[in-house]
């Protein structure tokens, strides 16, 4: 077999692959709505959204609860992580001598590949009596956030240290020829001009957040309601399908399929601005 | 040139569908001959696993596909004839179809406690307050002066929805209890909790959860075989006419010496 052949056949091996994985993917949406369709037919799109009955084998399919136990445990763990993860990047990027930066660097990529149950079961054991100190069971939205709070910091920090990096040279060098102290360059021309990227880091942080399940059945106390304050059980989206599907069947499993579209669409928003936002970012590193 | 160039772009995207296809297809192959296939309750559908594994090791030749959907579920696939035979975990009723019920096993429901809770009994009334909502301190069930935390299984499960027609009847489960998706997350999260209560399975019950008294009689295998204590459900194995051939076999086999050996060993309660 010649290289010429190799080479010649080659784009059709990639094309397959290529091919492969777009089908697989295209089959899972199709699997998905299909699934999920007579769960909207039967509820109407808007109750299923705005509803907020959740009791799937009495005839109650409204997942409003569930929409803003996400929300709330999301928004809580980026309330936590923007700061926390931004600091630790500009101490990694900035700050950190090279031998700090060597060993924190390697620290922070290992927690991106902890698997989320092991998150989970540090919840149970310490976060969730914790809480519980506060008041209430210790199943709560707290509880969920705080988890997630150390599962997104990762993500936060090395895409933030990357990006913070990636600032040319000569911004730092012009700010401090100017007379701006090293804080200063960092505040005030460092951190903006990676800002794109960390918007980006920020948001597929978030992403993450949103679609984790099982840290997240096991320390929220998967209440459906609407939490009132923060030390109050809920149920998130994810955490919503993982916990019944194995019971489910008839409209009640269609129901969950539904969940996913929903989480889906979610995801999906998420995942889009992140792209525009890297985009807009490049741009106007072109500009400069 | 041209057009036999674009026809081979086409070509291999078509081949990558044949593939995952065949890829999808081949978890749907048929069974062989001497296949018995059970469905319903999913409190069933463990212990079954374990009788089919025990029968098929003393027949190789027989396949039993076991799966789950709840005993509704059971009760509809046997009347229809979609499987040989149903798993129900709780009793018919009048509105169920008329079927043909194999006493498989009895399960008791206790209700738990974390073991500092110095209250160890509570009357069924109390339970239906606690549970519904309408009592949320310990001291109003001779407990210390703390909120009570409710601890239930999530909607669907078959131990919620027997405890539901067992204990609660008519009043509903409060919307606000934390809910675990299994017997063992439940018992974990009791066992961490002193101001929680909680159902769990009999077979779960364990030196890190306490199990309560109810209306003063303990949550014992002895009183649940023996009638006195109230939570114990039925699991039935069920069919549409009587049995025969290689079903009758495995129901044999259940109900017989070595099929309750496993369900003892299972933790469920043995049927005489």
């Amino acid at each position: 077999m010649s290289r010429y052949f190799i080479d010649r056949n080659a784009k059709y091996l990639v094309l397959v692959c290529a091919s492969t994985s777009f089908i697989i993917l295209a089959a899972i949406a199709i699997f998905i709505l299909k699934e999920a369709l007579p769960a909207f037919q039967h509820v109407g799109f808007t109750h299923f959204i705005f509803g907020t009955t959740w009791r799937p084998t009495m005839g109650g399919f409204g997942i409003l609860p569930m929409i803003i136990g996400s929300l709330a445990v999301t928004l809580g763990a980026m309330v936590l992580a923007i700061p926390l993860g931004l600091g630790c990047a500009i101490l990694l990027a900035e700050v950190a001598p090279h031998r700090v930066r060597q060993f924190l660097r390697p620290a922070v990529e290992i927690l991106v590949g902890i698997p989320s149950v092991v998150y989970g079961l540090i919840g149970i054991l310490l976060i969730v009596p914790l809480v519980r100190q506060i008041g209430g069971s210790g199943y709560s939205v707290a509880a969920g956030a705080l988890v997630l709070t150390a599962m997104v910091l990762p993500t936060i920090i090395s895409i933030s240290e990357d990006s913070i990096r990636a600032v040319p040279r000569r911004y730092k060098e012009g700010a401090l020829a100017l007379g701006a102290t090293h804080w200063q360059t960092i505040w005030h021309v460092l951190v903006p001009a990676a800002r794109s990227g960390i918007t980006a880091g920020i948001i597929l942080g978030m992403g993450r957040a949103i679609g984790e399940a099982m840290a997240m059945i096991m320390v929220t106390g998967n209440a459906v309601q609407i939490p009132t304050s923060p030390l109050d059980p809920t149920r998130t989206l994810a955490g919503g399908i993982a916990v019944e599907i194995n019971y489910a069947s008839g409209l009640h499993e269609n129901a969950l399929f539904a969940i996913g579209v929903v989480l889906f669409i979610l995801i999906l928003a998420i995942n889009s601005i992140a792209i525009l936002a890297i985009r807009r970012g490049r741009h106007a590193q072109d500009v400069c | 040139m041209k057009i036999r160039k674009t026809w081979k772009w086409l070509l291999l995207p078509m081949v990558a569908a044949l593939l995952v296809a065949t890829f999808l297809l081949a978890g749907c192959s048929s069974g062989s001959l001497g296949t018995i296939t059970e469905s319903g309750s999913t409190t069933v559908q463990p212990l079954a696993e374990k009788l089919a594994g025990a029968f098929k090791a003393k027949n190789p030749d027989v396949n039993i596909v076991i799966q789950g959907g709840g005993s509704a579920v059971g009760i509809k696939a046997a009347n229809d004839g979609i499987v040989d035979i149903g798993a129900a975990s709780r009793e018919l009723t009048a509105a169920d179809p008329t079927l043909v019920k194999h006493l498989l096993a009895r399960d008791g429901i206790a209700i738990i406690t974390h073991p500092s809770n110095p209250v160890t009994n509570l009357t069924m009334a109390q339970i239906i307050a606690i549970f519904s909502g309408n009592v949320t301190n310990w001291s109003q069930v001779g407990g210390p002066n703390k909120a009570i935390d409710v601890v239930a299984r999530e909607e669907g499960s078959g131990t919620r929805t027997a405890f539901q027609d067992l204990v609660m009847g008519k009043a509903l489960i409060k919307a606000d209890a934390i809910l675990q998706s299994s017997n063992g997350a439940l018992k974990t999260a009791v066992s961490g909790d002193p101001q929680a209560v909680g159902f769990l399975s009999l077979g779960y019950i364990g030196s890190s959860v306490k199990a309560l008294t109810i209306n003063g009689v303990a949550a014992t295998e002895a009183n649940a075989k023996n009638g006195t204590y109230p939570v114990v459900r039925p699991l039935y194995f069920l069919t549409k006419t009587q049995p025969t051939g290689i079903v009758k076999d495995f129901i044999d086999f259940c109900t017989g010496t070595d099929g309750q050996k496993v369900v003892a060993e299972e933790g469920y309660i043995t049927v005489d």
